[in-house]
């Protein structure tokens, strides 16, 4: 193979090497533990790891376990194994920086030396291999100056006040329990008829109880959050808002948009909410960007909607209405979105300001869709829209 | 490590790959792979995919290639553990009773005798566990199940033992291969994610779906079948709220080979007619009108 690797030849040998492969997985968000890498070993037992191919496939089968791992998996696979992957070709020494709980800091710690491939120790390791040797090859730093950290504009306080408001808001809507009763496995209540009906196989004997209950009617919330320049002052209480959300209501989803949108359902379920902005950070390439609200809202009528909307979902949409894209565009996903039997809310921080009318051209294409258009522009704001929202 | 056990060749999963072929699946590499550490490694494998990529089919040409039984257990919302597992045949239990009481027996014998295997109805979990060849298990659309029983299907896969209560435990006889599908209704456990070996399945590119064309479909001449992929994946890149798998491309490739058509640009109408096969909603016939077809039929040409 041309390629150089960049593990030195007196390295601890396949094992650890496995296990540094597999740390380096797991600092990518991969739920990876112990057992895994045993299971890899065995896998790479079992194929013969002669051919890197080979054992690029057969590590993807053990360690991926959704689609967009296995999606990523080539590029981590390269980029640890291979020093073709996205090396750094200038070296950036900041070792001391970037302590290692934040795990998902990766941008800011990768400092592998970089320099064509020379020789380079692996993680797990002894001594200074271990103290600071850990190359976490991924994105340049170039791109990473790019990039808003999302951690300076949200604090861990705003996204504990923002839960409490989530699950009110959450409660707000949900609790819509059906007057109906529908047959189930387990209910309150016995149904007698099908009980009775049940019974005549068994020669009249009630073997088996029929059961009825009254079905939950759960309401989804949807949330899709402009992060475009011009609502960059009010990505605070938004941004924490959706990280509450997240972490209130675990059939909640959430998405960002700027000139692009990006889910970031799966990043902010992280269990560390400063972490799970970190991810962010990672997915929302162009924070603070230009605005294409029709073009993502299009995009997510068209996507995603068409698996996570239905009549029960409420769209929240958190957006100044100031957009790039002609409003006919707007209006049309819009009603595609409708079509789909849920219900849209608009909260537009500028409707808050004495005298605001509906002026850009967007939002008053947007208006005749939307079940509820309200003004929030700070958490006490979102706080104060529950009533509404029990009304809708 | 001493005394490892025997290596099995590094092609072993070329080999598989080649079986499947044989029985006219074409696995991409990453497939074959996965299946084969499955089968090795005795783990369960997690196909996920859109609708309509081949994932069920993927458990039939398994069991095919390896010549044994093909077990198949769908899932559904609301699918229990007496759908899954294991249930008492009550009909006849009452009747066993009635029957005997008017011999005069009664008691432990009658106990015994309708707690037996006699009348035990087995379901698809045990009945797989059971088996004196070791079976191909098919659980499909693992995500349509409930939580709780996906919890005890882990349990389940983790002993490949099943208690009934009445007669014990019930061991494994062999160690069924495991194949579960899912297509993302709902979000499925780590738990079970973690315990699986993991492919995607995804639409097969040209190439591939040209091959799988060929090996269901050999009448059907090459440059027409070229056409035909062509057409299909084309149609794919369009904005359509279902978009056709592999299996409806099949469809699509029997129903123009049984109307006589050759060229996919001679004859509108038959194109128009036949693309029933293809797109199966109303917003989707709308979307595909005449001019579109065969601009896309003339791209593919």
């Amino acid at each position: 193979m041309s390629r150089v690797t960049r593990f030195a030849a007196r390295d601890p040998g396949p094992a650890a090497r496995l296990a540094g492969f597999m740390d380096h997985l797991r600092s990518h968000g991969f739920r990876l533990g112990v057992a895994e890498t045993e299971t890899a070993l065995r896998a790479l037992d079992a194929v013969g790891a002669v051919q890197p191919d080979a054992v690029r496939r057969a590590l993807k089968a053990v360690c991926s376990g959704c689609a967009e791992d296995a999606a990523r998996f080539d590029d981590l696979f390269d980029s640890f194994w291979r020093n073709g992957g996205r090396v750094r070709q200038k070296v950036m020494p900041d070792r001391a920086g970037a302590p290692r709980h934040t795990r998902t800091s990766q941008t800011a710690e990768g400092q592998d030396s970089g320099s064509g491939g020379s020789p380079h120790a692996p993680e797990g390791g002894e001594g200074e291999a271990e103290a600071g040797g850990a190359g976490r090859l991924v994105a340049s730093r170039v791109h990473n100056l790019m990039k808003t950290d999302l951690r300076k504009v949200v604090s861990a306080q705003d996204i504990h006040q923002a839960e409490a408001v989530a699950r009110r808001l959450g409660e707000a809507i949900r609790d819509r329990r059906s007057r109906r009763r529908r047959a189930a496995r387990k209910g309150a209540m016995i149904d007698l008829r099908r009980t009775l009906r049940a019974s005549l196989a068994t020669g009249g004997e009630p073997l088996r109880l029929a059961r009825r209950t009254r079905p939950d009617r759960p309401v989804r919330i949807v949330a899709l959050c402009d992060v475009s320049g011009s609502m960059a002052v009010y990505a605070r209480p938004f941004l924490a808002f959706l990280a509450g959300l997240m972490r209130a209501d675990g059939a909640a989803d959430a998405y960002l948009f700027h000139t692009r949108l990006v889910r970031i359902t799966e990043a902010l379920r992280d269990d560390d909410p400063l972490r799970a902005l970190n991810r962010i950070t990672l997915l929302a390439d162009g924070f603070g960007g230009g605005s294409r609200i029709g073009g993502a809202l299009d995009d997510f009528a068209r996507g995603q909607a068409r698996r996570f909307v239905n009549g029960r979902t409420v769209v929240m949409i958190l957006s100044d209405g100031y957009d790039s894209t002609t409003p006919e565009v707007i209006g049309g996903a819009l009603a595609r979105l409708k079509k789909r039997g849920c219900r849209v809310i608009w909260l537009n921080p500028l409707k808050g300001w004495t005298g605001y009318t509906p002026v850009a051209q967007a939002m008053a294409a947007a208006l005749p869709h939307l079940d509820l258009f309200a003004a929030a522009a700070t958490l006490a704001d979102l706080a104060a829209l529950d009533r509404e929202l029990a009304r809708i | 490590m001493a005394g490892v056990p025997p290596r099995t060749s590094m092609s072993d999963w070329q080999t598989l790959r080649n079986d499947l072929a044989r029985q006219g699946y074409v696995a991409t590499a990453d497939l074959a792979m996965a299946l084969h550490i499955a089968v090795v490694l005795g783990r369960p494998i997690l196909l996920e995919g859109a609708a309509g990529v081949g994932k069920t089919e993927v458990a039939r040409a398994l069991a095919q290639a390896r010549d044994t039984q093909l077990i198949r257990l769908q899932c559904y919302e609301g699918l229990d553990a007496a759908q899954a597992i294991y249930e008492w045949n009550y009909q006849r239990q009452l009747l066993a009773i009635r029957a005997s009481a008017e011999d005069g027996q009664t008691g432990r014998s009658v106990e015994q005798r309708i707690f037996s295997e006699e009348f035990l109805l087995e379901r698809p979990l045990l009945r797989a566990i059971r088996q004196p060849v070791a079976p191909v298990l098919l659980i499909d659309e693992i995500d349509r199940a409930d939580e709780e029983f996906e919890a005890y299907l882990l349990e389940v896969l983790s002993d490949f033992q099943i208690t009934v209560p009445e007669l014990g435990t019930i061991r494994a006889v062999t160690r069924p291969i495991v194949v579960l599908t899912a297509n993302g209704t709902r979000d499925l456990s780590d738990a079970l994610r973690r315990r699986c070996i993991y492919a995607h399945v995804d639409y097969p590119d040209r190439e591939t779906e040209l091959a799988i064309l060929h090996a269901r479909l050999p009448q059907i001449e090459d440059a027409f079948a070229r056409q035909i992929v062509g057409f299909v994946q084309a149609l794919r890149k369009e904005e359509l709220e279902k978009t056709p798998g592999v299996a409806e491309m099949l469809d699509f490739a029997a129903a123009l080979a049984g109307l006589g058509v050759n060229d996919l640009t001679d004859d509108p109408l038959r194109l128009q007619a036949t693309l029933a096969t293809l797109l199966k909603t109303q917003a989707d016939r709308g979307q595909v009108p005449t001019e579109v077809a065969q601009r896309l039929a003339g791209k593919a040409a």
